[in-house]
């Protein structure tokens, strides 16, 4: 699975793309988010308030119960400030 | 229909001509060109990045663009959006419909705009000579702005 972090939430995590492979029980949004808490305290920091956070899987918007799988793109970051 | 993601300036005079080139049928070509500020929030501010999301970016704008042409006659449209370093007073998007008439080129304008400010992946890091750097956040204020523009049909769905 290919995760993009984006704004702080790359810059409190010190990474912006990471490939990883995440336990069996990892199905959705929530899962994964809860899982990547544990790969380092930047982890932990960046999603400790997940009210601040947005998901798009495969480019598409997605909520905490959405399904996630191998190979899944998904990208993590805050609100938008576009325009 | 044309969306374009760039780190380059771009010249709304020429692009609105270009929009609008060899197409009687357009009666009317609205317009919107957003610009860095130097003040947000009462602070200070020397210069903006702004950061995107590529590929998911120019899908999204590609989207939102259909949907406008799906609820406006439209004739032409045309967004152009920058990312990179900007400083006070450059231009950082243009929105541009055409229409037979005038309503339908501002509506929907206007509806684009609005869309972009809440939903376009692109996040704004804001640098300030005395408070260093901070990243703009969420207004309330555009997600009313894009809320409003929601067609019925969402929100039956929404409320199912």
């Amino acid at each position: 699975m290919k995760i993009l972090y984006f704004a702080w939430l790359r810059q409190q995590t010190g990474i912006d793309t990471e490939e990883v492979e995440a336990p069996g029980e990892v199905t959705d949004v929530a899962g994964l988010l809860d899982w990547l808490k544990t790969r380092g305290p930047g982890h932990a920091a960046a999603l400790a308030d997940l009210s601040a956070v947005r998901v798009a899987v495969n480019q598409e918007f997605a909520e905490l119960d959405a399904e996630v799988a191998p190979g899944d793109e998904v990208a993590i970051f805050p609100p938008m400030t576009g325009g | 229909m044309a969306v374009r993601v760039q780190r380059e300036d771009f010249d709304p005079g020429n692009e609105l001509e270009r929009l609008s080139a060899g197409n009687h049928d357009i009666g009317g070509v609205a317009s919107f060109v957003g610009l860095v500020r130097d003040v947000a929030g009462g602070e200070e501010v020397s210069a903006m990045t702004l950061e995107h999301y590529p590929g998911m970016t120019e899908k999204l704008l590609a989207e939102i663009e259909a949907e406008a042409n799906e609820r406006w006659p439209l004739e032409a449209s045309l967004i152009v959006h920058r990312y990179g370093r900007l400083a006070p007073g450059d231009r950082i998007v243009l929105v541009a419909t055409a229409s037979a008439h005038r309503h339908a080129a501002l509506e929907s304008c206007q509806f684009l705009i609005d869309w972009l400010k809440t939903k376009a992946p692109f996040w704004k890091l804001e640098e300030s000579g005395s408070s260093g750097e901070k990243w703009v956040a969420a207004r309330a204020t555009d997600d009313r702005a894009a809320a409003r523009w929601k067609q019925s049909s969402d929100k039956d769905e929404a409320a199912e």
